[in-house]
């Protein structure tokens, strides 16, 4: 059982990625010293440019690789800065032309600091305080996070948490200036075990109203969740993959018709394990989030002996509809659980388009 | 090692598959026994290869022979040096056997009759269209097709009416409006089959249809449908460009003149519920406008989405309730018990705005004042575990229960004129 939940924030790359932008339009901008404005607009466009271009990547890398040492020192990092400052050039040339400087970057092409889908209004019903109708969505998201919560905990490769129905729910606001939620519910399990009743939880849900968005605090309370060990599915499938012949990789998962091979679904589930941990983090009274699908999994390898796996989850939140694609790393062993090492939110541009699957 | 492997993995499938690309078939008429003498020497030129499909014998006769693309030089140097007439037959095999290719396998993936079509798969656009135009056949005197109007990529949107007699009352059913919610278009054609079967032999539903028309629509954007297909199985909105933005679409269940522009729709294009320009800007949207409007005796009005498990009423873009909101949550009371007597498949009801979230702009608000008073959404399984990628074996179970739902509400619409 884990201790306690660990999970890294957004970290290397976003933070590397924005150094290489920065790099390329000091690049680019920084001898206009007069001209502000074109240059604030110039980063826009490069940012807009970079983000659509499935092969930006090119460039953040070698930059990022030539940020990191102490200096311009070999011709092939110098043929490599300006090979990737001249196509740079090329394609604001190009752009500067054809798109009208004015225009916003795509939704979905934000810059990295903001994968929060966009936020609807709250209308009269969620200034409400006291008893919630356990049926509407206010008491249901609420409930929503405290189950994403509980499988951060307790889930793994043969067990996943559902809500099932919520019995009651109020919310009271808390002197802090967030709302908390105190909810009775009921959770079943995937793969599902006896059919029935399922497991009674209840939990309070604080939902803290602050300038950025902070993560939601869930004190959560089960019955029989102690009783709850690994199962032996569990270890069996450990011990399958903890020193792999081959290391697992597979993409859409489910496809598009809703199949997944035996074999891939405890990876899956690991996936929904794995991905609650973001949507926890994400949450709001705003959001209801759900893991739409796996795009990839790519097993790493086994490191203190824990399972390593990378994915790509593509996540939907019902209220914005919009589906939000994070890669993030995790790992896991019957003893310590899933635990979260790396997030990247990754812009999921409206041309870009994918193959079939 | 690998290496190795990869070479030889190479090297049997480069050297182990047949191919006939390039090669010819010449048609040869030989003028006399000495040409037939030659043919024949000709043929023994084991390293030319040349295959006769019809062998020289007799100067009446024509010779035909398939000559592979290397020979192909020399033959033809032969032909002419000896002034053999010939013409080519076929210019290339393998294009003929590609094609041949194709053939079979429409043939044999292509179902002759709506019992024939699988009912327990997801299906592309051209196979839907294909099974909408059978079952108009099977069933002239019941079924017709209307087409009542263009998507933004000329596409048919097409209508199919079950009616069994003039001048009825209408109840309309839509599927796919969102493209990504690919179990209710299935849904929608497994509906289309129920009800031919069932009219005469299900006494209630033989009643409504005695009674009232059924509209059913079961590929509202047809343009998103096929774009899931073939590009992002995600997507939701129609395919039609923004001006002066790269991103395309507008959410058809925010383009309706009812709250339209106000909270609970975008108002950026790039984002999923983006809701137009104006309200019907949308050509999928407009068509169904304007076809309840020129109808103007629809009793009863059905969307149909995934996912959620919800059976829902207006209003969405306003929390004043709605008129006839207490005889609506009685109606979707009796609908949802019915849905969940089959398969214990539990669904939450009440108001939009309430059970699931703000929304502007959307389908049954605008048809509810136009005067429409029974007029339902669903949220069809599950309650996210697959989602929108729902597995295809559940594509039955989900129509039949919603089916009885459905009942529900066309019997209480038939029970209860207005």
């Amino acid at each position: 059982m884990p201790e306690k939940t660990h999970m890294n924030d957004t970290t290397r790359y976003s933070f590397e990625e924005k150094r290489s932008f920065t790099l390329q339009a000091v690049c680019i901008g920084g001898s206009r010293r007069s001209g502000r404005i074109l240059f604030v607009q110039m980063l826009s466009v490069i940012r807009t440019h970079l983000e659509s271009v499935s092969s930006h990547s090119c460039c953040a890398t070698a930059l990022r690789f030539i940020n990191s040492s102490t200096g311009l020192r070999s011709p092939p990092e110098r043929i490599m800065k300006t090979f990737c400052s001249v196509w740079l050039l090329l394609s604001l040339v190009e752009l500067s032309l054809a798109l009208p400087v004015s225009q916003e970057p795509p939704l979905a092409c934000r810059g990295p600091e903001d994968p929060a889908p966009p936020q609807p209004e709250t209308p009269e019903e969620m200034d409400t305080t006291g008893d919630l109708e356990p049926t509407h969505y206010p008491a249901r998201r609420a409930a929503t996070v405290a189950v994403h919560y509980l499988n951060t905990r307790h889930g793994s490769p043969y067990r996943v948490f559902l809500l099932q129905q919520v019995h009651k729910a109020s919310v009271e606001d808390v002197a802090t200036g967030g709302r908390k939620y105190s909810l009775d519910f009921s959770v079943t399990t995937s793969p599902s075990g006896s059919p029935g009743p399922g497991v009674r939880c209840s939990a309070d849900v604080l939902f803290p109203r602050t300038e950025r968005h902070t993560p939601p605090d869930v004190q959560l309370r089960c019955e029989a969740l102690q009783q709850l060990n690994s199962t032996a599915e569990d270890e069996a499938f450990y011990q399958k993959y903890i020193t792999p012949d081959s290391p697992v990789s597979a993409q859409y998962l489910p496809d598009s018709y809703g199949n997944m091979s035996e074999e891939m679904q405890p990876f899956w589930r690991l996936a929904r394990v794995a991905a609650s941990f973001i949507m926890l983090r994400e949450s709001s009274e705003n959001t209801e989030f759900n893991m739409a699908q796996v795009a990839s999994i790519t097993q790493q390898e086994s490191s203190e002996k824990q399972l390593m796996l990378d994915y790509v989850v593509l996540l939907h939140d019902l209220p914005s509809q919009e589906i939000i694609q994070w890669k993030l790393l995790a790992s896991w062993s019957p003893d310590r659980g899933v635990r979260v090492l790396q997030t990247e939110w990754q812009p999921r541009c409206p041309h870009a388009t994918k193959p079939p699957n | 090692m690998k290496g190795l492997l990869v070479l030889t993995a190479l090297f049997v499938a480069v050297f182990g598959k047949r191919t006939y690309e390039g090669d010819q078939v010449l048609r040869i008429t030989p003028k006399n026994e000495a040409q037939i003498s030659l043919l024949k020497e000709l043929s023994e030129q084991e390293h030319l290869g040349l295959d006769f499909w019809r062998e020289p014998i007799h100067e009446s006769l024509p010779v035909d022979v398939r000559v592979p693309f290397h020979s192909l030089q020399a033959v033809r140097a032969f032909m002419r040096y000896n002034q053999i007439q010939y013409n080519v037959m076929i210019k290339d095999v393998q294009d003929l056997m590609d094609d041949e290719q194709r053939e079979m396998v429409k043939y044999r993936t292509f179902p002759r009759s709506t019992d024939d079509f699988i009912y327990t798969t997801y299906h592309d656009l051209n196979s839907i269209y294909s099974f909408i135009d059978m079952i108009v056949a099977e069933n002239p005197d019941m079924v017709s097709k209307l087409v009542i109007g263009k998507s933004y990529e000329n596409r048919d949107l097409n209508v199919l009416k079950f009616s069994t007699g003039a001048g009825r009352p209408g109840i309309w059913i839509d599927t796919g409006i969102h493209s990504r919610e690919w179990v209710t278009p299935a849904s929608g054609v497994w509906f289309a089959k129920k009800i031919v079967t069932d009219y005469g032999r299900d006494p209630i539903l033989t009643d409504i249809l005695n009674n009232y028309d059924i509209f059913l629509e079961i590929v509202t954007n047809p343009d998103g449908y096929a774009y899931t297909h073939t590009n992002d199985r995600m997507w939701r909105k129609t395919r039609k460009p923004n001006p002066g933005s790269s991103c395309v679409g507008v959410d058809p269940n925010r383009n309706w003149d009812a709250g339209f522009g106000g909270p609970g729709s975008s108002s950026s294009p790039c984002s999923e519920t983006y809701h137009g320009p104006s309200a019907h800007s949308e050509a999928e949207v407009k068509a169904i406008v304007d076809f309840v409007k020129s109808h103007g005796n629809i009793k009863a009005f059905v969307s149909i989405h995934n996912y959620s498990q919800m059976l829902l009423y207006p209003y969405g873009y306003t929390s004043t309730p709605a008129a006839d909101k207490a005889e609506l949550h009685e109606v979707a009371t009796k609908a949802v018990s019915a849905l969940q007597s089959l398969y214990n498949t539990s669904y939450r009801y009440g108001s939009i705005i309430t059970t699931i979230y703000q929304a502007s702009g959307g389908t049954i608000d605008w048809t509810y004042n136009q005067g429409i008073k029974y007029s339902y959404t669903f949220e069809l399984r599950d309650t996210g575990y697959y989602g929108f990628l729902l597995p295809a074996n559940q594509i039955v179970p989900t129509a039949e229960e919603t089916w009885l739902a459905l009942m529900a509400i066309m019997e209480h619409t038939k029970n209860n004129p207005y």
